[in-house]
Order: structure tokens, then C-alpha cells, then sequence
């Protein structure tokens, strides 16, 4: 059929293909539903693939183009949905058992932007349970393998998308980013993930994990797809009251401004961040020297409250979480336990039984800071360092215009690595947190490979609604790395 | 011995002073909005339950509540009328505990910054047999949250020993303001008086209707006793389904006596919830509350910070209308009506501003109130109908009294055309001058009448002569029966005794 792996070629290229005839939709989409079928055995991105809905959207495409319509901007773009975002008729599950049969009568915001937009969903992918993980492991599903190596985890919680745009079936995903469940897969993945600015992209019909810190993001192949993406979902939603009014600028027509000149801060803390894989610091310092190189200003900044990010992170997230999965009772809605005897009974078990162990560690966690007498101490205390973070990173931007961070302390680590350890399984999130922290926009960029062939990922973070900053610099910066193409060995080959 | 025939006081009680109640009330009220208080499904009452819910309702996974902005409008309004001080900024937040009328688990409520703090209402306390007194009322805060739905149990009634228990979410949703009072109530009837004018300012704002049986308005009380008031507090008793303010009235009225009687029969009051019994009329207990609950507040993420603008707030007090308070002293002071009958127009702002249009129309304000309070509101009443729809228009009402003020017609002749301005409306002057209802008030016409009178009588004109003065009536009788009713009853009375005694 000649077409061109999903992994080399962006979303203009193939809206350029579609228009002209060259390939359709239906094409298109069997394509990757071959793929899925050839890789996602080993991968395991996916939980439910919707091939016969996705022939169907993808023909319907077909026949408006050959009726000479004029098409939105995604239109035929096959893509993977992470399963905590509702999709309606098709099983959410959030990879839990709590949901295994959840079948939302709604549709997300963010989704129904997409289909709006003429993209055609090949299923959803894998998750930690309720996002709560960072490598997939807690899924009750089953983790989700590395293509780059499938003895690795391929991160989490948004792994299943992650693996899907890295192994080239889908073209691209949508994750969700609470405390780097985006940038962290993207970063073991060696893909393009982006967090958009709390705010920016609806949150309604995302399963809900820490409400204040949760949001929506593309995985990409590039940062002009993720700039494509956000384009479509971003944007004022009456539907959630924490959805930001602003306007939405062009991000695509942002990305090719000139960065010469730009300050880059280096986050001091960060490069001095315990477990910090020398392999990754190179990695990520070379990448700073190549934005040297195109005319930025590398300028030396310190966030000293970056290292409380995580013991603050695990007070809030939990507190919110402990809420917002109060509702899982087994009376309207998912699992409820057999044979009860009590309606007491009946909500203790539903939960023992429908939630999985990182799960309730997390809700006991968060139960336990927001009780009387812990609050002040934990919760509240949490709060006030969480402003201190936000101001580290006010004090910052006075001086740079953008902060240069490595995403991960690690490259994929090898399952069960941290099964014993949640503590240090948290650790993952270290570099992550702060940005969701202060809500502040940030992206994976991939640059480089250490030893064993697992990608590195470069953290860039940006003030409020900077987002066509922060895709611009990514953009110049992989233009000129070339990353991928000097990459030691191929995912998954063929 | 002197006293010898009055029980000796005891010498404990003797010391102390007399038994004091301590009240305060709990207060909700069902906002009138067409739709919840963060989403669009309908607050329509009665109809087939889970009909009125929608993902938000039912807290499906991903769903988020959007504040309704007529809500928040609604409770400002409330909020002044009540004297209280607007937050700038207020917040919602999540009041946890399971139960499953509440779909999500917890309750999205206002815990330590709600919408409004520290004000007052005046409330009038008039019991039978009882000096009518004022009092008013301090108010702790009024906020805004979410009410829970209905659980139905099957085999008990409650959800303790049911075989199964229904749930139905028509309600969830539906926003309340819930209006806490300072323990200031010390009585039954002020509890009553105090809950009746909430009712009454809410209704007046159009911003609920406060129906009691539809659970509209639903009112907890917190009672204890203590000997006087420098006594320490009692422990606290919280009492629940009252569904009329005589019910709250009752309710507290056998609490206080139950209190008092336990300590003094050196019992101990337990800290717990009671629920009126209104067919035994009395309280039961329903639950010991063992410590306080752990609700677990926190600040609610998903809805930002509320924020009204010093215009917005003075907006909408400007939109305020006169409340009833207000309405009662201009009645008493600038009309001249009793205390009694400015409380009855008041009562519903419809038949205040009937009255005040029939007064603004240019009649007497004690006639209309007469007619108003009486027959008017007789009649209303009597066919179910509201005020405003009535066919006698205030304006025609004030022409009656009107007739009746100028000396055309006389009040007996007033009340033979009512029925038919109440049913049809119309000009009461058109119907006098049509049908020559005018009152005879030409001193010589009467004379002539009364001459005719005592001719045709002239055994009782004797027998009055003689001292029977009571045989006046019988004269004025037939003077009306002669005339029709429509002498002029103070000339007649006037001319026949000049006459009678001539």
C-alpha cells in the first residue's frame, strides 16, 4: 500500500496525503489496526481496540471527502485514547476492576473536540489504575511493555498511549498528566508528550485522579503533532468551572519563531537531583548545549522547593483522590461485591474487592491527611508548600524564559524494579511534580539514548499559557538534534 | 403559721434560678432555580423518581459540577435580606462521609468561607393570651450547598433492617441555602415566629417557595436548658422532622419540659438526635452522637473561588423588594393599622401589594384593610385562588370603599355588591348609579318616610313613648327594610328619634 510508518511522518503530511487522495482514511486506519494486531501482543498499549467503529468513522470520512467537503483538521487521523477518558458507548475502565464494565452514556470534552475535528479513535490504551502508578504495573489489566525493549516498563500512568505512538500503532494518543504520568512515558518511551497549563484543556470526562493537578495531553511523534493536537483540544469548556477562559493563540503557526536569544534556565536543584542517572544528566546537558548553539542564553536558576515537590505531591493527590474515589460504592455504577449482607458490608467489599493495592494505599493515604487533627499538619501545610513551589517558579521566569529540566531521573526501568519500594517508584515523579505543582505547561522532548537503547527524555517548562514558547523551543530544538535518526537502534523492528 | 399553707420550696431549687431554654435552628431552603446547582437537570418536584438526574447527578466518573450563577444570585439575595455580610471571596468544599443518597459521597457544601456571616432578622412573637413582643434574631451564616437524594426502605423505615432500600436522585442536587441562627430562641413560639419569617422573607424574594411538605424549608433544632442565663450551656440535643412551625413549636416546647424534667430528676441528657413523633407529639431518639463526625473538608477543586464584586452584590440588593419587617412598621406607623392586621397583609407579599395598590388607588387604608383581611381574604381562600388572580381589582376595590367613604353607599349595601365584584369584578359606582343602590341622605325624603312609619305603627309609638326605648330597632328596621338599605343609617337614626320622641 506504500504507506509510510506512522513513527516517520507527522500529521500535515498525512492531511497533505489524505487531501490529495493519495491514501485514505479506511487505508489509513487498517494500516494501524495491522499493526496493532502484529505489535500489541508484545506491547499490551491497548485494553479494548474499536476496529469496527473505527472502519466505520474512517469510511464516513472517506465518502464526505470524495462529496467534496471540506474537512476539519484531523480528519482520518487515527489516534488512541487513554481508558480514563469517557468515551461514549465505548467501556472506560480507568484499567480497574472498579470500572472493568463502566460503558459512559457521555463523552469527554477533550474526545469530542477530536471526533468534531475528524479523528478516528482505534481504541484505549493501558493505564496505571487510575492513573495511580508510573509504569503501568498497577494496571488490573496487565502492564503495558517498552517497545523499545519489552523487558522495560514503558512508564506510567500513561504507558499504554505512550507504547502506542513509540511502537507506530496509532498516530497519535492522548494521556493524562497528574504528576508526569505524560512526560514520564513519553520520556521512556522516546515520544513527544506534552502537559498543557492547568486549565487549558477541559478535564471534563477525565476519570478523575487529583483534580487540582489533572490534565490532558497529546503524545506525539513530533512537537509540530502535539502543537496540531492541542490546537483542537484546548480551549474554554462551560462544562468544567476550572477550564480557562483565554483564547487560543496558534500553536502550529508559533513553532517556527526564532529562538536565538531565548534564556534558557538550568534548574540547578535538578541536575543535583538524588538518583540522577549520569547517562541522563549527559544527555540532557548536551541538549541544553545544542540550544546554546541555536542562540539561546543558558542561564544557572535555582528552585530550592523543587525537592519537596514529591512530599508534597503525596499529601495533595492522595487528599483529592480519597474524594474523588468515595464514589466507587457499589451502588449506582462498576463492581459491586456478591452477596452482601449489609449495605456497610456491601461498599467496604466492593472497594476491597474492585480497587487494587497502590489504589488503596493512595486513598488511606489521602483519608489519613485530610482527617481532624492531621489536617493542619498535613494537608494544609501541603498547601502552603505547594505556593512556595509556585513562587520558586515565579521567581524563575523573571529571569529565564523557559526551564530545562531531564524529564525522568532514569530511562525505563525493568518491571517489578520498584515493586517492593512504592517510595522509590515514586521517586520517578521527582523532575515531573513541580510543574504540576504550580499548573505550569511542560513537555518531553526525546534526546538521546542511553547505553542499552533506551530513550532520554529532556524536560521544558514554561510560565502560564507559554505554551507556543514551549513548543517552539522544542520544536527548534528537535529540528536540529535529529534524535530519532541517530538513534542506535529501532523499536520493535520491523 | 404564717405560709403554713404554701409548700415549702426546696431548698436546692429555691437557690436557682427559674429553667432557661436555649435554641437555635438549622435552616434549609430548597432555591428555587429551574435547574440544580451545578448542572442543568431539572428541580421539578413529585415526578417519577430518577427522572431529573443526569451524569453530574448521578456523579458518574469524569463528570464536574458547574456553579449555577442563579443560585448564586438567589442566596445573595437571601443573604441581605437576612442582614448578613457577603463574602468578596467564598469557596465550596466537600463534606465526605458515605451514604447512598449521595451519589459522589460526599456533599459539595461551604465549610469555613461561605457566602455570607453575622446578620439579623426582627421577628414578631405573638402568642394567644400573650403580649405581642419583638426580637431580633442573630444570624450565624447562610450557605450554599447541594441536597442529598431519597433512600425508601423496604421492611423497616429506615436503612437499619430493610430487606432492600431504593434510591431516588431527583432530589441530589437541588441547591439549598442553609441558614444557621445564633442560639438567640428561648422558646417554642419564637422558634416558630423565627422559622415562619424566613419562610416569609424567602417567599417575599421569590427565591423559594418554601413549602414545608414538599421539604422546601426543613428546619433542625438545637436545644438545651440551663438555670439562667449565667448558667453553663446543658448537653445539646439536635431535633429533626418537623414539617410545620407548629410542629417546631410543639417539638421544642415537650423537649424543653423533657430536659428539665430529666436533671431535675438528677438524670442525665444525652448528646443526641431525636425526631418528633407527630402523631405521639413527642420526641424519640434516633441516633447517639457519640463525638463529633469527621467530614474530611476540603476546598473542592473542581469549582474555583466564589467571587461578588462590591456592584454585583449592590445590584442585586437593589433588586431587593420591601420586606416584610419593613412593611409591617410602615403599616402600624404611617397607616395607622393594628399591629394585627399588618401582620395578616403582610404575611404574603401578594396581599401586601394588593392592599397597597388599593391604598395607592386613593382609599382609606383601615377600610381596605378591613375588606382585605376579611372578606377578600375569606373568599380567596375559600375558592384556592391567588390574590393576583382575583377579578376585583385593587383599583375597584378602593372605588368601593370609596362609596362607602363618601357616604354613597352605605357598608351593608357594600357587602350586597361584593359577591359579585369578587366573582366578575367591575365598577362598584357603575353598579350603584345601574341599579340605585345610592345611599338617601336628604334629611326631608327620610323625614317623609319616618312620617309614614310612625303612622303605620302607632301602637309601638306609644309603647316607646311609654319607655319602651328598645322599640327603637324595630323602627330603624323597618326604616332599612322601607328604604332598601340605602338611608343614610346615621341621618335616619337622627330624624326617627327626633320624631319618636316629638
Amino acid at each position: 500500500m506504500g504507506i509510510a510508518d506512522s513513527r516517520e511522518q507527522g500529521i500535515a503530511e498525512w492531511r497533505q496525503q489524505l487531501e490529495k487522495g493519495e491514501v485514505s482514511a479506511r487505508e489509513l486506519t487498517e494500516h494501524h489496526l495491522a499493526r496493532i494486531q502484529a505489535v500489541d501482543p508484545t506491547v499490551h498499549a491497548y485494553l479494548e481496540i474499536t476496529s469496527e467503529r473505527a472502519r466505520a468513522d474512517a469510511d464516513r470520512i472517506d465518502a464526505r471527502r470524495a462529496a467534496g467537503e471540506t474537512l476539519p483538521p484531523l480528519a482520518g487521523i487515527p489516534l488512541a485514547i487513554k481508558d480514563n477518558l469517557c468515551t461514549k458507548g465505548v467501556t472506560t475502565t480507568c484499567s480497574s476492576r472498579m470500572l472493568e464494565h463502566f460503558v459512559p452514556p457521555y463523552e469527554s470534552t477533550v474526545t469530542d473536540r477530536l471526533w468534531q475535528a475528524g479523528a478516528v479513535l482505534l481504541g484505549k490504551t493501558n493505564l496505571d489504575e487510575f492513573a495511580m502508578g508510573s509504569s503501568t504495573e498497577t494496571s488490573a489489566f496487565g502492564p503495558s511493555r517498552n517497545p523499545w525493549n519489552p523487558e522495560r516498563v514503558p512508564g506510567g500512568s500513561s504507558g499504554g498511549s505512550a507504547a502506542a505512538v513509540a511502537a507506530g500503532e496509532c498516530i497519535a494518543a492522548l494521556g493524562s498528566d497528574t504528576g508526569g504520568s505524560i512526560r514520564q512515558p513519553a520520556s521512556f518511551c522516546g515520544v513527544v508528550g506534552l502537559k498543557p497549563t492547568y486549565g487549558r484543556v477541559s478535564r471534563y470526562g477525565l476519570v478523575a485522579f487529583a483534580s487540582s493537578l489533572d490534565q490532558v495531553g497529546p503524545f506525539t511523534t513530533s512537537v509540530a503533532d502535539a502543537a496540531e493536537l492541542l490546537q483542537v483540544i484546548a480551549g474554554a469548556d462551560p462544562r468544567d468551572a476550572t477550564c480557562l477562559q483565554a483564547p487560543v493563540p496558534d500553536y502550529v503557526a508559533a513553532l517556527d519563531q526564532p529562538v536565538a536569544g531565548l534564556r534558557v534556565g538550568m534548574v540547578r536543584e535538578c541536575f543535583e537531583a538524588e538518583g540522577l542517572d549520569p547517562q541522563v544528566k549527559a544527555a540532557v546537558l548536551a541538549a541544553a548545549a545544542q540550544l546554546e548553539a541555536l542562540g539561546c542564553e543558558l542561564v544557572d536558576v535555582s528552585c530550592p522547593r523543587f525537592n519537596d515537590g514529591i512530599a508534597t505531591y503525596y499529601v495533595i493527590a492522595p487528599s483529592e483522590a480519597s474524594a474523588n474515589l468515595a464514589r466507587y460504592d457499589g451502588v449506582k455504577y462498576g463492581y459491586r461485591a456478591p452477596d452482601a449482607t449489609s449495605l456497610a458490608e456491601m461498599t467496604a467489599r466492593s472497594r476491597a474487592e474492585g480497587f487494587g493495592d497502590e489504589v488503596q494505599r493512595r486513598i488511606l493515604i489521602g483519608t489519613y491527611a485530610l482527617s481532624a487533627g492531621y489536617v493542619d499538619a498535613y494537608y494544609k501545610k501541603a498547601q502552603q508548600v505547594r505556593t512556595l513551589i509556585r513562587r520558586d517558579f515565579d521567581r524563575a521566569f523573571e529571569a529565564v524564559d523557559v526551564l530545562l529540566t531531564p524529564t525522568s531521573p532514569t530511562t525505563a526501568f525493568g518491571f517489578g524494579a520498584h515493586s517492593d519500594d512504592p517510595l522509590a517508584m515514586y521517586l520517578a515523579d521527582l523532575l515531573t511534580i513541580p510543574a504540576n505543582m504550580a499548573g505550569l505547561p511542560a513537555i518531553n522532548v526525546p534526546c538521546g539514548f542511553d547505553l542499552e537503547g533506551l530513550p532520554i527524555g529532556l524536560q521544558l517548562i514554561t510560565g502560564v499559557l507559554e505554551e507556543p514558547r514551549l513548543l517552539q523551543v522544542a520544536h527548534h530544538y528537535e529540528l536540529a538534534a535529529q534524535v530519532m535518526q541517530a538513534r542506535p537502534v529501532a523499536p520493535l523492528v520491523p | 403559721m404564717a405560709g403554713a399553707a404554701v409548700a415549702p420550696a426546696s431548698p436546692v431549687t429555691s437557690q436557682q434560678a427559674p429553667w432557661e431554654a436555649v435554641i437555635g435552628l438549622e435552616t434549609h431552603v430548597q432555591l428555587g432555580t429551574a435547574s440544580k446547582i451545578f448542572t442543568s437537570a431539572s428541580t421539578a418536584f413529585g415526578d417519577a423518581p430518577n427522572t431529573h438526574i443526569d451524569p453530574v447527578v448521578c456523579g458518574l466518573p469524569g463528570t464536574l459540577p458547574v456553579l449555577n450563577q442563579k443560585v448564586l444570585e438567589y442566596a445573595v439575595k437571601a443573604a441581605l435580606a437576612l442582614n448578613l455580610h457577603i463574602a468578596e471571596h467564598s469557596k465550596f468544599d466537600r463534606k465526605q462521609y458515605f451514604y447512598p443518597d449521595l451519589p459522589k459521597n460526599y456533599q459539595i457544601s461551604q465549610f469555613d468561607e461561605p457566602i455570607a456571616e453575622d446578620g439579623w432578622i426582627e421577628v414578631e412573637v405573638a402568642e394567644k393570651g400573650k403580649q405581642t413582643y419583638l426580637k431580633r434574631i442573630g444570624i450565624e451564616r447562610l450557605h450554599m450547598e447541594e441536597d442529598a437524594g431519597k433512600l425508601v426502605h423496604a421492611g423497616s423505615d429506615r436503612l437499619d433492617g430493610s430487606t432492600h432500600s431504593l434510591v431516588d436522585y431527583n432530589r441530589a442536587g437541588v441547591a439549598l441555602a442553609e441558614i444557621v441562627s445564633k442560639p438567640d430562641l428561648r422558646t417554642g413560639r419564637e422558634a416558630a415566629e423565627y422559622a415562619s419569617e424566613i419562610r416569609r422573607i424567602m417567599r417575599y424574594l421569590g427565591v423559594s417557595d418554601g413549602n414545608m411538605q414538599e421539604g422546601s424549608l426543613r428546619c433542625d433544632v438545637n436545644i438545651s436548658v440551663r438555670r439562667g442565663p449565667d448558667a453553663p450551656f446543658g448537653t445539646k440535643v439536635e431535633i429533626k422532622n418537623m414539617n410545620s412551625f407548629s410542629a417546631i413549636q410543639k417539638a421544642i416546647d415537650y423537649e424543653i419540659q423533657r430536659q428539665i424534667k430529666a436533671y431535675e430528676a438528677g438524670e442525665p441528657v444525652r448528646q443526641e438526635t431525636r425526631l418528633w413523633d407527630e402523631s405521639k407529639q413527642l420526641t424519640k431518639s434516633m441516633r447517639g452522637k457519640e463525638g463529633a463526625s469527621d467530614y474530611r473538608y476540603f476546598p473542592d477543586p473542581d469549582l474555583g473561588p466564589i467571587e461578588v464584586s462590591d456592584a454585583q452584590r449592590e445590584g442585586w440588593r437593589a433588586e431587593l423588594p420591601e420586606l416584610p419587617a419593613a412593611k409591617r412598621h410602615r403599616y402600624a406607623e404611617q397607616l395607622g393599622l393594628s399591629i394585627y392586621d399588618a401582620r395578616v397583609l403582610t404575611d404574603e407579599r401578594s396581599m401586601a401589594e394588593y392592599f397597597e395598590a388599593a391604598v395607592a388607588a386613593g382609599a382609606d387604608a383601615k377600610g381596605i384593610a378591613n375588606w382585605v383581611t376579611g372578606d377578600i381574604a375569606a373568599y380567596v381562600n375559600a375558592n384556592r385562588l391567588a390574590i393576583a388572580e382575583l377579578p376585583l381589582k385593587p383599583e375597584q376595590l378602593a372605588e368601593l370603599v370609596q362609596l362607602i367613604e363618601g357616604g354613597i353607599i352605605s357598608g351593608k349595601i357594600a357587602k350586597e355588591i361584593l359577591p359579585e365584584l369578587l366573582e366578575q369584578g367591575g365598577s362598584a359606582k357603575a353598579i350603584v348609579a345601574e341599579r340605585g343602590l345610592g345611599m338617601i341622605s336628604d334629611p326631608a325624603a327620610i323625614a317623609a318616610i319616618v312620617e309614614e312609619l310612625l303612622a303605620a305603627h302607632p301602637e309601638e309609638v306609644a309603647a316607646f313613648r311609654s319607655g319602651k326605648n328598645k322599640l327603637q330597632g324595630f323602627f330603624v328596621g323597618q326604616l332599612m327594610k322601607k328604604t332598601g338599605g340605602k338611608a343614610d343609617p346615621k341621618l335616619a337614626n337622627q330624624i326617627l328619634i327626633e320624631k319618636l320622641n316629638g
